[in-house]
């Protein structure tokens, strides 16, 4: 295994950032410890759990499937890039009124897995919810109260429009 | 007391920060410093260690050491018992064999640790196995439970004489007696499949030892950091209060992560020791599955004797029970079930025969439902066969048998996991499961929605179980409530969290008794520097155990308020009441006093603290309940069937449930429901499957099937029937409901699956079904 480094540049949450890689970074670890974006979690290491979903290009993608160098030249928003804690983003607003986490852990890669699906439905049926959610597991809720978060912030979203 | 907190659906106050990335979980630690540790793990399930030769990983660069079990010299002994065993039962045998932390001679399972690598990364870490070289001679496995009873050929413990791990016998009435009077007498064999917790965090460990300070921290996701404190501690010789073991955030637990004596929490505080650097390591999804404990796993031998008229005159069970290659855990999990299969009907005579074996496969521990799940499948399986073999429909059956109100509390006679006779305490088993049938609204689906189905040529069954959840065990838990001059309330306790809502939950009740605000009261948990008493988070026991110390310790602080309030204000203490954030009279709310001023005037810095009395608004509490609290309940599911595909859907699931007093109903059906889902994986999806030489085949969650968003019911009702007697189990009527929702569901779907099939023999005996399994079933059918 060569460790030879290449250089990339990579924009996330829209500050670039340049830096040398090893080839087989992951952009797991590359986001969490290279860049100390801790907010994107890794529960498998092998593309299943979607915890570790974050936007590359503007698309709900694995980071755990993906090469850092394959990053290069791209674009990519992590959970860190919705709301703060004092001002959540209207997604993270309805999972917390609706009790839709509970060890948290799963939770940015659901918020990054539906803000983009909200934008492209913002009108979703439960049925499409759970579809659109059948890539990430929770441990935790068994997801009635994720997809009633879903329906809330949907229904807030077209309210205010 | 107003309770403007207490039983109110408040949202989480951890939520913003867990929402938003930031909050730390174990792997989000870095200690500058840190190296990283990987383990190599054996392929094989049980092999004989010839070599190991890791001189070429040391060449490697990046490596910093490598250790294999002879490296750690007198360090390396078997671990402790963390349970102990039942010697609390007549007659119990227990052979303990406890975890080794890393294989020396012999491998026992596979995913047991042969080698540890430390290196500057994880990544080297991990290529530097390539160059161990790992020589063995193989053995055959010990895989079967009852042909590993039997069998003395292949023994995982060479010193012992078979691969008996303990023998419990536990008999109420007299069981073969009652048979003799019996009209009807079945006989079953089931299995209770093997499934994973699979948090979804894995576990992770750090060690770092400050050779100036000698001083040892700990960042661990576990559900014991009092028992990793007291271990460390022994193992290395030093005191406890050199040893500070913190929980970060975890990431979901679910049982497993209460297991110790692992390769992580004894090895790595000593490697940091000898190396003078913090040692960090983060389990991977692969090792999780090998080598963290799992659960269930059982065969069953049942028998059911009844009189014509459905009376049930005795139950018999001769169950074996997995327990891996090492039982350091004690007999947790068998004795629950032992206790949870007569914890439901009206059972004169019970004889119930616990068989753990030693096999090579990984160590069994507690999993949500832990023990429980099994009883109340095994039971619930053989009444609705006696309902066949009688002609009587389930529902009647049960109905019959289900003990009365007024039949509680009743000494069951069964010792259980917490070595005292299992005392079923309140609720009312009947009315649940009448109160479930209502809203299921069974007759509807029997006289209308299954019969039109059926016209339709479609599959659609009903099931209808009953269940009950021991839980709220002793030994104690505690905790300490201290008012800060800022009029802040802190709030500290043992017990560790992953994700139960602690933060909230504990502030609801001092946010009420001490009359502040939530937003000010902050609580921490799992951190021994902070509160170094407690057993750990398990057996559903946080809400009621920890819940009613801090509420004991704050009736003390509060009695400290006013007592502080009163000298100040030269006021007498009945005259005086708790306004928001301060002490105020009675009839003059401008005559007050903040708690902040009040905690600076119980430490003062000059004068006297009279005799007697503690400094601070501060008190510490402690609860240990005299036996467990029963929580109960009944679940009713409609499954429909395709006959070609053989997937069932779950068109509607009820369950009625009785925890007593709900701190925060909200936190309720988030547990009910996150139980109910994997109540539902380990019914149709999730498996582990070891094959015949040990080897599991589903590593993975490509192989091993998590329950998603699209196999959850279509429509899920919970109902919470909570009887009087419920609500005064102890000081807040509190009883867990951590495991509830994941017992019921896989004796409700797979009655539910015989019902749809009614006019064939369809018959199941196991508690796992995948689509290709029910098809075998029917062919047989
Ligand atoms: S960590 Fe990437 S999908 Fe599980
Ligand atoms: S909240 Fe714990 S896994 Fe989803």
């Amino acid at each position: 295994m060569s460790n030879k480094l290449f250089p990339i540049t990579v924009t996330v949450n829209g500050v670039e950032y340049k830096r040398e890689v090893e080839a087989r970074l992951l952009l797991s670890d590359f986001l969490r410890h290279d860049l100390g974006l801790l907010g994107t979690h890794v529960g498998c290491e092998h593309g299943i759990c979607g915890a570790c979903t974050i936007l590359f290009d503007g698309g709900a993608v694995r980071s755990c499937l993906i090469f850092a160098v394959q990053a290069n030249g791209h674009e990519i928003r992590t959970v860190e890039s919705l709301g703060t804690p004092e001002n959540l983003h209207p997604l993270q607003q309805s999972f917390h009124e609706k009790h839709a986490l509970q060890c948290g852990f799963c939770t940015p890669g659901f918020l990054m897995t539906l803000v983009p699906f909200l934008e492209e439905n913002p009108h979703p049926s439960d049925d499409e919810i759970r579809e659109a959610i059948d890539g990430n597991i929770c441990r935790c809720t068994g997801y009635e109260k994720i997809v009633e978060a879903v329906q809330d912030a949907a229904a807030k979203n077209s309210q205010a429009k | 007391m107003t309770e403007k907190y207490f039983g109110k659906p408040i949202k989480r106050l951890e939520d913003k920060f867990m929402l938003t990335g930031n909050v730390k979980y174990v792997d989000d630690i870095e200690v500058p410093g840190q190296l990283h540790a990987a383990f190599l793990r054996s392929d094989y399930a049980h092999a004989r260690i010839l070599k190991i030769d890791a001189s070429e990983a040391l060449k490697r660069p990046g490596v910093v050491a490598v250790y294999t079990a002879d490296d750690f010299g007198d360090f390396w002994k078997p671990g402790p018992l963390q349970v102990p065993p039942p010697t609390a039962i007549p007659g119990s045998q227990f052979n303990a064999r406890t975890l080794v932390p890393i294989a020396k001679d012999k491998i026992r399972y596979s995913g047991e640790v042969l080698a540890v690598v430390i290196a500057e990364s994880r990544y080297i870490a991990e290529d530097a196995f390539d160059d161990i070289i790992v020589d063995v001679d193989p053995l055959p496995a010990v895989v079967d439970l009852e042909k590993g009873w039997e069998n003395t050929s292949v023994l995982v413990h060479d010193d012992l004489p078979s691969n008996m791990a303990a023998l419990v016998k536990q008999e109420v009435g007299n069981y073969e007696e009652a048979k003799k009077n019996a009209d009807v007498v079945i006989s079953k064999r089931m299995l209770i499949e093997h499934v994973a917790a699979a948090a979804m965090e894995n576990r992770g460990f750090i060690a770092s030892w400050d050779e100036r300070n000698q001083e040892m921290t700990i960042w661990a996701g576990t559900q014991s950091p009092l028992t990793i404190r007291g271990s460390v501690s022994r193992a290395l010789g030093l005191a406890e209060s050199q040893i500070h073991v913190i929980t970060p955030y975890i990431g979901g637990g679910f049982g497993p992560k209460v297991m110790t004596s692992l390769a992580d929490d004894v090895l790595l505080p000593w490697i940091s020791k000898q190396l003078k650097r913090p040692i960090k390591w983060i389990e991977d999804r692969r090792e999780n599955f090998l080598a963290t404990t799992s659960e269930r796993d059982q065969v069953h031998h049942c028998e059911i004797a009844l009189k014509k008229d459905g009376t049930i005159l005795g139950f018999k069970d001769v169950f074996y029970h997995n327990t891996g290659a090492y039982d350091s855990y004690g007999m947790t999990v068998p004795l629950n079930t032992q206790t949870h299969t007569i914890s439901n009907y009206r059972i004169p005579n019970f004889y119930s025969e616990i068989r753990m074996v030693f096999t090579n496969q990984m160590v069994v521990t507690p999993v949500r439902g832990a023990g429980r799940s099994e009883g109340i499948f095994a039971m619930e399986r053989m009444v609705d066969f006696a309902a066949k073999e009688l002609g009587i429909s389930p529902i009647e059956l049960r109905k019959k048998n289900l003990l009365r109100v007024d039949e509680l509390p009743l000494n069951t006679g069964v010792i259980g996991q917490d070595f005292v006779v299992n005392i079923l305490d309140s609720g009312d088993y009947l009315g649940n499961y009448e109160k479930c049938l209502e809203v299921i609204d069974y007759e509807k689906f029997r006289k209308e929605i299954q019969p039109k189905a059926r016209k339709e040529g479609k599959r659609v069954g009903i099931g209808v179980v009953a269940f009950t959840e021991g839980t709220a065990v002793g030994p104690y838990e505690g905790c300490r409530i201290t008012v800060s001059t800022s009029g802040k309330v802190t709030m500290t306790s043992g017990y560790s969290t992953q994700g139960q809502a602690h933060q909230t939950v504990f502030a609801q009740i001092i946010a009420d008794q001490l009359n502040v605000k939530i937003e000010d009261v902050r609580v921490i948990t799992g951190d021994t520097n902070q509160f170094a008493w407690g057993a750990g988070t398990f057996a559903s026991r946080g809400a009621a155990l920890v819940g009613a110390a801090t509420y004991l310790a704050a009736q003390k602080v509060r009695a400290k308020i006013f007592s502080t309030a009163s000298k100040k204000l030269e006021v007498p203490e009945d005259e005086l009441e708790l306004c928001e954030g301060s002490v105020c009279v009675k009839g003059q709310p401008e005559t007050t006093i903040p708690l902040g001023t009040l905690a600076a005037l119980a430490n003062p810095m000059r004068g006297v603290v009279e005799p007697g009395v503690e400094p601070g608004l501060e008190a510490t509490a402690y609860y240990g309940p005299p036996h467990g609290s029963t929580g109960c309940g009944a679940m009713g599911v409609i499954v429909s069937i395709d006959e070609e595909t053989c997937k069932p859907v779950i068109e509607r699931m009820v369950m009625v449930d009785d925890c007593g007093t709900m701190i925060n109903p909200l936190i309720v059906d988030g547990q009910l429901q996150g139980g109910i889902s994997m109540g539902i994986g380990n019914t149709l999806y999730e498996r582990l499957v070891y094959d015949e030489n040990g080897q599991l085949v589903t590593a993975s969650f490509m192989d091993y099937l998590m329950p998603l968003a699209t196999d959850m019911p279509k429509k899920l009702d919970i109902v919470h029937n909570h009887a009087e007697s419920s609500l005064k189990v102890n000081p807040l009527g509190i009883k867990g409901v951590g495991e509830a929702g994941a017992i019921p569901p896989g004796p409700a779907i797979v009655q539910a699956l015989e019902d749809a099939f009614q006019d064939t023999k369809l018959e199941i005996l196991e508690s796992n079904l995948s689509p290709s399994q029910i098809y075998e079933y029917l062919k047989k059918a």
